[in-house]
């Protein structure tokens, strides 16, 4: 090189010879690792309770559990009535000091009612989430880690049952069955399971195929071992949203045939029965409806509100 | 040569929550009529932002230009408009991306998204789009393209996309043809037919051809000169021998010592560069390679050098360059 | 592109079999059949009510008779309205639930996809938020409560509109908005989320590339990807408007279909209730296989190989 052609950078004039000692690597900074690592899950426990409108939804659908709970409990401890206790002299009061919400057309108190009401809305929308999940989680299971012919049968199986609108078939069934608790369960899950169904699927297939199943397999583990151990533990998160989500629509299913007649019958109450009954006075006894449609909607939108939030602290990808 | 394009002292930042990452930190270089240049660096070291920024398609906010000038044919295209910017992208200026796969709209037909570009630029009626467009499919080298033109984008392959973005490109005949990693996403020997297609494709047109590139590989067979980017700064910049065969800055020599070459003898290894690049919410006031560096010297943390010239084209910006470093070590 | 239609073709009639078949059966299922339950009846008259509706022949003799029945569009006769045929009360119901429902799923998707767009248009900002808000509460609030408010607070108390019928334009207002408050806002979250998919996505930043406007892009690349998904919907939002207006014609007055079937529902006419079951099937089941056949012409991914791909 022609040394005469370089031009020198500009710099400092008082710069010393020391200046130009090599360093040695210990002089160096170390690496510093920025962020201790924290499991996938706290990640996410801590990206949900950084959501505020998450939060706030799980702490008001605390507080409506703990009312269906220990409302009625409290409302006959103190004022010494259940919720079919009527009382024809006081029908279709508005909300007073001895009835907090008022009452219905058979002088029933709607607080009573209302929690207790509640209670049975969240038992069936509770109990028919668990049901769609034990045989979504199996169904879909299957589905997915068997994959091939057994999937395909499988899945035609489930697509057609699912082509038949579900709310026709459960007005059906209730027809045919005496409604009650247990057969209006029965009757929101005969196809509630399918999307379940669909959605383990998708995750055990995309996880099947994934190095660390596949580490595992190698290694000679069953079955049985992969699915409970490697496929279903890593396909939790949009199971739990898709449960979550559920218990909303099966709480709305509910009401919706307690609509037309097909709900738990009296003197046991859900939300949707007690609209439904309000709905003929409605204009002239406002607080019949308000105070069950504000429990249910409340509810339906706690669960809606959290379980977004919950798939957006599980999967931060599809946050924008 | 007559530069077409000059960048001066160009900053760039994105607005984040931890603050203000400066992703390009004043950067130089001009591009000559029918020169390719090659910017180079790894990810992250501001050569798509400054890409981007000369096509201004950088959404701001998050970014932030905080100076410089773009001159492009004597106008300074960070003071267009808008409406402005919109006549001179796609006909002056064409792009290409690094993902032929997304690059191109899945609903709408290969034909009719080459002939938008001329119908919007050249106020060609559709029957005079459509036939240079399938001109333009066939000049890169699309086989059956009268059948092809009429096809979606998910009914060709990776490196038949990329043409298709080629053809785009330069269906206006532009000045200067942006490509940012334009052969990163595909296979190694397709990426030689991209290369091979924009190489005769700017004998045809005399097009000015900024490559994007983290492949010292892909810059051998078709670029002029070479900018050596680091950590939002230009660390060298010479022209293609110069950097080939007398690298200067110790990034360079590292990127060069981590590539594979014919010439390697025998059981050499490769030797990868170690650490990862300085955080530019803060960036380093010293060398920004000081940290990775073997050679780094106690004022390389202090001070960020200025640039040594060792000819017109060739300057590298390291201490290790200053007259006065080997008389420190020589102590 | 013609397979692929068969097939989805072939599935639906699949699924109406089955659904023919079950409600035939689950009817049969009811202990008891329909004249035991009433006033006692003399033998005599039992049976020649027993031989009128075929109830003295097997079952599958019976069934058989009901599948050909059904193909031919006859769903018996109404139980409990004396010689009224069920398909000729859904022929004079079907008209005010058409009209209904026609104008529910145009203004939802209207509307919802409007919402959605313009969400996405200003995402981040006050007026995304607010529609997200009106969107969760669209989900969240069961379309009877919203019609009962709706009626409590335009009709009843503002008489800004009528409380019950369906005689005009006017009347079609409250039943309208409660019954596609749901759609809508699915609508509305499905093309926000898929909007700004797009408006991200590397073709856009290929057509600003290319030098086109803010309108061109919008209406030329992002519109047409962004709402994509809303097909898909189009089927389970019929079945949704379908049986949302079950009870909102129940709330409104409104001689339709729903209305009936509400009626058949609590006087137990079983005729009436599985020809409106099957009616709806039928109804429910030709949206679907409409939506899919649309979505071949909205995408073209799926023409050639039947399912999406790239």
């Amino acid at each position: 090189m022609d040394t005469n052609q370089i031009k020198v950078m500009p710099s400092p004039s008082d710069l010393m010879p020391d200046d130009f000692r090599k360093i040695g690597t210990d002089e160096k900074e170390a690496e510093v690792i920025a962020r201790e690592s924290i499991s996938a899950w706290r990640d996410a426990w801590q990206r949900l309770c950084a959501n505020k409108m998450a939060m706030t939804a799980l702490i008001i659908l605390g507080i409506i559990v703990l009312a269906a709970i220990f409302g009625p409990v409290i409302s006959e401890w103190v004022h010494g009535y259940n919720y079919y206790s009527n009382d024809l002299l006081n029908t279709n009061q508005p909300p007073s000091a001895e009835h907090w919400f008022g009452t219905d057309d058979l002088g029933r108190d709607m607080f009573v009612r209302t929690w207790r009401g509640a209670q049975i809305s969240l038992i069936v929308g509770l109990a028919a989430a668990c049901i769609d999940l034990l045989i979504g989680v199996i169904y879909g299971g299957t589905m997915g880690y068997f994959g091939g012919r057994v999937d395909e049968i499988m899945n035609k199986f489930s697509e057609i049952l699912y082509s038949i609108p579900y709310l026709l078939v459960t007005i059906l069934l209730l027809v045919v069955m005496e409604p009650s608790l247990g057969t209006i369960i029965l009757a929101l899950t005969i196809t509630g399971w399918i999307n379940m169904s669909w959605i383990v699927r998708g995750e055990i297939m995309q996880l099947k195929n994934r190095e660390f199943v596949l580490a595992s397999r190698s290694m000679g583990a069953g079955s049985g071992r992969l699915l409970f151990r490697h496929l279903l533990p890593n396909a939790v998160g949009p199971i739990i949203v898709t449960v979550t989500l559920s218990v909303p629509n099966a709480i709305f299913s509910e009401a919706f045939l307690s609509f037309l007649g097909l709900g738990v019958q009296a003197p046991i109450a859900s939300l949707g029965s007690m609209i439904n009954d309000a709905l003929t006075g409605w204009l002239y006894y406002p607080w019949r409806m308000l105070f069950p449609a504000a429990v249910i909607s409340l509810t339906m939108l706690c669960f809606n509100i959290f379980g977004d939030g919950l798939r957006d602290a599980l999967d931060p990808k599809l946050k924008k | 040569m007559e530069p077409i394009l000059q960048v001066k002292d160009l900053q760039v930042s994105f607005q984040v929550k931890g603050g203000e990452v400066k992703a390009v930190r004043g950067m130089n270089f001009e591009v000559g009529k029918g020169e390719t240049i090659a910017i180079v660096g790894e990810s992250g070291s501001g050569k798509s932002v400054t890409a981007q920024t000369i096509m201004r398609l950088i959404p701001s906010p998050p970014s932030i230009i905080k100076q410089g000038e773009i001159i492009f044919k004597g106008e300074d295209l960070l003071k267009k408009t808008e409406k402005q910017m919109e006549a001179i992208r796609g006909k002056d200026i064409g792009m290409i991306f690094q993902d032929p796969m997304t690059s191109l709209n899945p609903t709408i037909k290969v034909g009719k998204q080459i002939t938008e570009v001329l119908i919007k630029h050249q106020k060609m009626s559709a029957a005079e789009a459509n036939k240079q467009a399938l001109e333009m499919l066939k000049l890169v080298g699309i086989k059956n393209a009268e059948a092809r033109f009429n096809q979606y984008p998910h009914e060709f392959s990776g490196g038949m996309r990329q043409r298709v973005m080629i053809a785009i490109a330069l269906a206006c005949r532009p000045a200067l043809l942006i490509a940012d990693e334009p052969t990163t996403a595909l296979d190694v020997t397709i990426q030689a037919q991209i290369m091979d297609v924009m190489k005769d494709m700017q004998e045809r047109l005399g097009t000015s051809i900024i490559l994007i590139t983290h492949d010292l590989g892909v810059v051998a067979g078709m670029c002029d000169r070479v900018i050596v980017m680091y950590a939002g700064e230009v660390v060298e910049t010479g022209t293609k021998w110069e950097i080939f065969k007398n690298p200067q800055h110790p990034y360079t020599k590292g990127l060069l010592r981590s590539m594979p070459r014919l010439d390697q003898k025998k059981g050499e290894p490769l030797i990868p560069i170690i650490g990862t690049p300085p955080d530019l919410i803060k960036p380093p006031v010293g060398c920004p390679f000081a940290a990775r560096c073997d050679h780094a010297m106690k004022i390389c943390e202090r001070i960020d050098p200025g640039a040594t010239e060792f000819s017109d084209t060739h300057t590298a910006r390291c201490w290790e360059l200053h007259p006065m470093a080997k008389e420190g070590n020589s102590q | 592109m013609v397979r692929y239609i068969a097939n989805k073709f072939f599935y639906m009639l699949v699924s109406l079999f089955i659904l023919i078949s079950a409600t035939f059966f689950l009817m049969k299922a009811i202990p008891g059949d329909p004249f035991t339950s009433e006033k006692k009846v003399p033998p005599a008259i039992q049976e020649r009510l027993y031989e009128q509706y075929g109830l003295d022949k097997p079952v599958y003799q019976q069934y058989i008779k009901y599948l050909g029945d059904v193909v031919q569009g006859d769903f018996g006769i109404s139980m409990k309205k004396i010689n009224q045929d069920v398909s000729d009360i859904i022929g004079q119901t079907f008209s005010a639930s058409l009209k209904l429902g026609l104008v529910a799923i145009v203004v939802a998707v209207i509307v919802g996809v409007l919402l959605g767009m313009v969400a996405a248009l200003y995402h981040r900002k006050l007026i995304d938020n607010i529609a997200m808000v009106v969107a969760v509460l669209g989900i969240a609030v069961p379309s009877f409560v919203i019609a009962s408010l709706l009626q409590y607070v335009f009709a009843s108390k503002l008489h800004w509109l009528p409380t019950m019928g369906f005689k005009g334009p006017i009347y079609y207002v409250l039943p309208v908005a409660a019954l596609t408050a749901q759609p809508i806002a699915f609508i509305a979250r499905l093309t926000r989320s898929s909007m700004l998919e797009v408006l991200n996505a590397d073709y856009i930043k290929t057509a600003k590339a290319k030098g086109l406007g803010w309108m061109a892009i919008l209406f030329r690349h992002v519109i047409r990807n962004g709402i994509m998904p809303v097909v898909t919907y189009l089927g389970p939002m019929t079945a949704n408007i379908v049986t949302g207006s079950v009870v909102i014609e129940q709330i409104f007055g409104i001689g339709g279909i729903g209305k009936q079937f509400v009626e058949a529902i609590s006087t137990r006419d079983y005729p009436i209730i599985m020809g409106i079951t099957i009616f709806y099937g039928i109804l429910l089941m030709l949206a679907r296989f409409i939506t899919d056949i649309a979505y071949v012409f909205v995408d073209p991914r799926i023409k050639l190989s039947g399912k999406k791909e790239g």
